[in-house]
């Protein structure tokens, strides 16, 4: 039987790389963006749904933790992360601010009407020119900011409530400022 | 209503491969008849189902119905209709239904012309093919459903990606996948031969065939890829050893030994266990390549969404599938014993050498892919590989494979006498020298030993596979399509070495910064830019320059490259613009906007290119002549085998009155 120990070893090995491999394939879908440990990208948007056309600027991430989180009404891995998104504010871990992007106030708030609203404030992007400056790459897409307005960490695609667990609240605790 | 009558397609075939398999395999094991007569008609109705549902797909796509995820991620109201049928096979859920439909295809294929084949055996075959349908049914179902539904329906969709709005990779994922998955026929009856505990010449007389067309669609799908890399990806080069790259020319290569170690199966009954552990590699390193594309293990540029449970699923198949296959291996191929000898100089030999070079060439790329994946297992950090290990560690097996090719064909079976041969061959090793000192004298001024050996090598290869079919011609002797399909395939690796070796040494290329009416000089040409201007698709806009390329005072071509920016997805392609004529490609790609009106362009003038990809068209078009030669048609019972190759010798045997 000797003459198929090898064989089976350079198998076994060959399953054991790819097994490892995908195990640690998630990891290489995080497109790291040369924003984190920076100071987020200012800019002062129109708040969705205000008739008195009231502004947001992004120098109001400040003093808590809050997540930035890129969508749009025709973006159909939005609608998969939403159900997060509502848990994710009912945790009031983080302040979540919505980026609507390239999309038309009246879907964006029926949108929110029929499915809830996670957010604190939605601010509309709708020349896309705010998205370009955080480098979105496609909607969805999310930047966890720190009470010192500096971006630590970004996300690309639908959150989960694993990916929510595993990348930010283990970065907001061992971030450690939390008010 | 349509979409779920797709979702039930797939249970249906997924069901019907199930009964293909059980009743495939049980049947002919247990004997008996009645099981294995389901086979077939399961097999055509599982592969009439995937088609059902590719086309479902297919009008899911035509009729803008965003209401289904797949379509809404992969397609917009502006996509042009050529791209949305292409969009089909744009993304993992639907390129997967695209494989399962090809093995349906192929399944078809089998079972329609299996009439020559003994029931059993051809049984057994449609079964192992069963259980590789069903593998892929259940894992399409179960993690990736391009059926599925998005509710409430997205108002417009997300496009697809622009790298793939093109009409090169419109056609790309289909001949690439009849390549892969025909590589499955050649398994399946290995697996049966296992199964059956016999193999004899006929065996291989069957597989021949369709190992070598699944080898030509390969060689096809390739070079589409990379002429698609050349023209869209704006870098102005043809092969990267991307990993994905490399995951479609492991098999091609190791399907090359598997079609020159079939030959010897077939004619002269040797190799038999040799052969069917090529044919159980090849397909496995199909399925690898499947498993290294879509389970986002490796970052490529072809690598788009990753999600590990569907790399789990295929690595649990991977398993199943290869492993079971070389268990099967292990138990049975030893039964299967070769009884004839040869001398070192016949053609077996010639074989034996052209397989294990082969095989090497296989294991560099194969090392070279995996090393990443290797040295992240073991901690070591992330490590790249890159053509700085690819091209001169490939070159030590295929150099010498090279060299051998032109005196392997001349070799007769079993004895190796070149007889009258040996004078053609020197005297057309004579010319190939003369053209290479010819050309290393006559253009290069000897940059490097490689340039001269190669296009040495490459000369030859053409000079003597062209002596056979002119002296059977002089003879008036009839050339058969195998003859001619080998020397087509033969002619066309000259042609892709000498091309390969004027693209690598004589290209000039410089990335320039210019204005509007400035001019820069690439080599002997002088790139002028005349102008840039707006430019509007049916879903994208962009710029569109306008350069001119002279040569020493003379124009000698306009080219429009185009920089796009597509609407939906906001990201930015690069269209380069290309002249090309009968000895080189002009090339020209926009790169960055450098401000101040300045705008930096990637300037390339390459010799003979379109002779690199020309030549895959060449082999695989020797290869589709080879598959279809007459002796495959007929029934292939043992008794005409042995007349057969008495005539059909396709080496002329010694002439006395000559030497």
């Amino acid at each position: 039987m000797n003459r198929f120990v090898l064989p089976a070893a350079v198998f076994g090995a060959l399953v054991l790389v790819l097994a490892v491999g995908v195990k640690r394939a998630p990891e290489k879908s995080t497109i790291q963006s040369v924003l984190i440990g920076r100071s987020a990208p200012e800019f002062s948007l129109p708040v969705l749904g205000d008739p008195a056309g009231s502004r947001f600027a992004s120098t109001s991430l400040r003093g808590r933790w809050h997540l930035l989180n890129v969508w749009g009404t025709w973006c159909a891995e939005c609608r998969n992360e939403h159900a997060t998104l509502m848990r994710i504010k009912a945790s009031g871990k983080v302040a979540v601010v919505g980026l609507d992007w390239k999309d038309q106030p009246e879907d964006a708030r029926r949108w929110l009407q029929q499915l809830g609203n996670p957010y604190e404030v939605v601010v509309e992007d709708r020349d896309g020119r705010v998205a370009i400056d955080y480098g979105v790459y496609g909607a969805p897409e999310t930047f966890l900011v720190d009470p010192q307005r500096i971006i630590v960490y970004r996300h690309v695609g639908a959150l989960t409530d694993v990916v929510w667990a595993q990348q930010f609240l283990a970065r907001i605790q061992s971030g450690g400022v939390q008010r | 209503m349509l979409p779920e009558l797709g979702t039930f397609a797939l249970v249906l075939a997924l069901l019907l491969a199930l009964a293909q398999a059980f009743f495939g395999i049980a049947g002919p094991a247990l004997g008996h008849e009645r099981w294995s007569a389901v086979a077939k008609p399961a097999a055509l109705g599982q592969a009439t189902l995937c088609v059902l549902a590719l086309l479902i797909l297919g009008e899911s796509f035509i009729e803008h119905d965003f209401s289904v995820r797949y379509v809404a991620d992969n397609s917009n109201s502006a996509l042009p209709l050529i791209y949305r049928i292409a969009a089909v096979w744009g993304a993992h859920e639907g390129s997967m239904l695209l494989w399962t439909c090809i093995l349906g295809l192929w399944t078809v294929a089998v079972a329609l012309r299996s009439r020559g084949l003994p029931p059993a055996f051809a049984a057994r075959v449609l079964g192992v093919l069963g259980v590789i349908a069903a593998g892929f049914l259940l894992f399409l179902l179960a993690t990736s459903n391009p059926f599925a539904r998005l509710f409430p329906a997205a108002p417009d969709g997300r496009d697809l990606n622009p790298l793939l709005q093109d009409p090169a990779l419109a056609a790309h994922p289909p001949m690439l996948y009849l390549g892969y998955v025909g590589f499955s026929v050649a398994f399946a009856f290995a697996c049966a031969a296992m199964l059956e505990g016999k193999l004899d010449q006929t065996w291989a007389r069957w597989t021949r065939p369709w190992t070598t067309a699944a080898w030509a669609f390969l060689s096809i799908g390739i070079a589409l890829g990379s002429w698609w890399a050349y023209y869209e990806l704006g870098w102005g080069g043809y092969w990267f050893w991307d990993p994905v790259e490399n995951a479609s020319f492991m098999p091609w290569l190791m399907g090359t030994a598997l079609i020159h170690s079939l030959a010897v199966t077939d004619k002269r009954g040797l190799f038999k266990s040799w052969t069917l552990l090529l044919a159980i590699l090849t397909f496995s390193l199909s399925l690898l390549g499947t498993f290294l594309v879509r389970s986002g293990v490796l970052v490529s540029v072809h690598s788009f969404a990753a999600d590990p449970t569907r790399g789990i699923f295929i690595l649990i198949f991977l398993i199943i599938a290869i492993g079971g296959a070389l268990l099967l291996y292990a138990w049975r191929a030893p039964l299967l014993k070769s009884s004839a000898g040869f001398e070192l100089t016949a053609r077996e030999a010639f074989l034996l050498f052209n397989n294990i070079l082969l095989v090497i060439a296989c294991a560099v790329v194969f090392v070279g892919t995996l090393a990443p994946l290797i040295s992240d297992a073991l901690g070591l950090g992330t490590l790249s590989v890159g053509a700085q290990y690819f091209n001169p560690v490939f070159l030590l097996p295929t150099m010498p494979l090279l060299a051998l090719v032109s005196v392997g064909i001349h070799a007769g079976w079993k004895k190796g006498r070149l007889g009258e041969q040996r004078r053609r061959l020197l005297a057309s090793f004579a010319l190939a020298c003369a053209f290479a000192l010819a050309v290393l004298l006559g253009i290069n001024g000897g940059t490097d030993w490689r340039t001269p050996v190669a296009i040495g090598l490459g000369a030859w290869i053409i000079l003597s596979s062209l002596i056979e079919p002119l002296v059977r011609i002089w003879r008036g002797l009839s050339l058969s399509r195998a003859i001619l399909g080998m020397t087509l395939a033969h002619i066309g690796l000259g042609v892709f070495v000498l091309s390969i070796s004027a693209v690598e040494t004589y290209t000039v290329e410089r990335d320039v910064a210019l204005r509007i009416g400035e001019q820069a000089s690439v080599g002997s040409f002088e790139y002028r830019l005349v102008s840039m201007s707006p430019v509007e698709g049916p879903n994208y806009d962009g710029v569109r320059a306008e350069v001119i390329v002279s040569q020493g005072g003379r124009e000698v071509a306009v080219l429009h490259p185009e920089k796009r920016q597509y609407w939906v997805q906001r990201s930015v392609m690069t269209e380069a613009g290309i002249a090309s004529d009968a000895t080189r490609n002009i090339f020209a790609a926009i790169g960055e906007d450098l401000g101040d009106g300045k705008w930096s362009i990637r300037a390339q003038v390459r010799p003979f290119i379109n002779y690199v990809w020309l030549s895959a068209f060449l082999m695989a078009l020797g290869g589709t002549l080879a598959a279809l030669d007459r002796r495959y048609r007929r029934r292939a019972d043992a008794a005409t085998l042995e007349t057969q190759q008495a005539t059909e010798q396709p080496q002329l045997s010694p002439n006395p009155a000559s030497s």
